[in-house]
């Protein structure tokens, strides 16, 4: 199963990340836990620059943009040939 | 409170521009250390954010997110490249690429440069 974690306070574009990840995993069948991380601290632990950001099973894989539908989905294929 | 005013990270929530960030080589001479100077000039007036290219080139996942994320200016010394090579190791985009060299200042291994030639770099970028 894969982790996928949120990184932002919860602003509009943290949940256009997150509706866009719930999306992709839904429409791929994939086996996903999705986790929004708020915490200054642990955002700030994942060496990212600005949010919003994905990370996917503790790789951060987009920082301080909205990334595409189909990155995402690159990005979930990617870590599932990585599992 | 909004959600947004509650934002307390660097985020775009209101659509801002994106990030300029400036990656200046920092070689070992002369030419490395104008990359620098410059750099910081460029940060301190507020016109790019200076990155840490070390942790890009170590593939820092995170630090190569948020480059990946930003528009990329590359300061380089000398025509080796490595500010920009470095970056597009790491599928950066580099929006922007000047070698200071190139602007005919030499390069040496004396470590000593003036205003004038971080003047140069500066007015070499389009920003």
């Amino acid at each position: 199963m894969l982790t996928i974690k949120v990184l932002g306070s919860g602003c509009a574009n943290c949940k256009r990340v997150e509706q866009i990840a719930r999306k992709v995993v839904e429409e791929m069948a994939v086996e996903a836990e999705i986790v929004k991380v708020t915490d200054y601290n642990d955002i700030m632990a994942y060496n990212i620059l600005s949010t919003p950001g994905l990370v996917i099973n503790e790789k951060v894989v987009s920082a301080g943009r909205i990334p595409t539908p189909a990155e995402v989905t690159t990005f979930v294929v990617n870590a599932l040939e990585k599992e | 409170m909004t959600t947004e005013e509650n934002c307390v990270c660097s985020c775009s929530c209101d659509d801002a521009a994106t990030p300029v960030l400036v990656f200046p080589c920092a070689g070992g001479s002369n030419v490395g250390q104008i990359s620098n100077a410059a750099a910081i000039e460029l940060d301190r007036a507020g016109k790019a954010r200076i990155y840490c290219l070390a942790g890009v080139a170590a593939h820092i996942d995170g630090m190569v997110a948020s480059a990946q994320g930003a528009r990329a200016i590359a300061i380089d010394g000398c025509n080796v490249a490595c500010a920009r090579k470095a970056l597009e190791h790491a599928n950066v985009k580099v929006e922007q690429a000047i070698v200071i060299t190139d602007l005919g200042i030499a390069k040496n291994h004396e470590f000593s440069w003036n205003q004038n030639e971080i003047k140069q770099t500066l007015a070499a970028l389009s920003l």
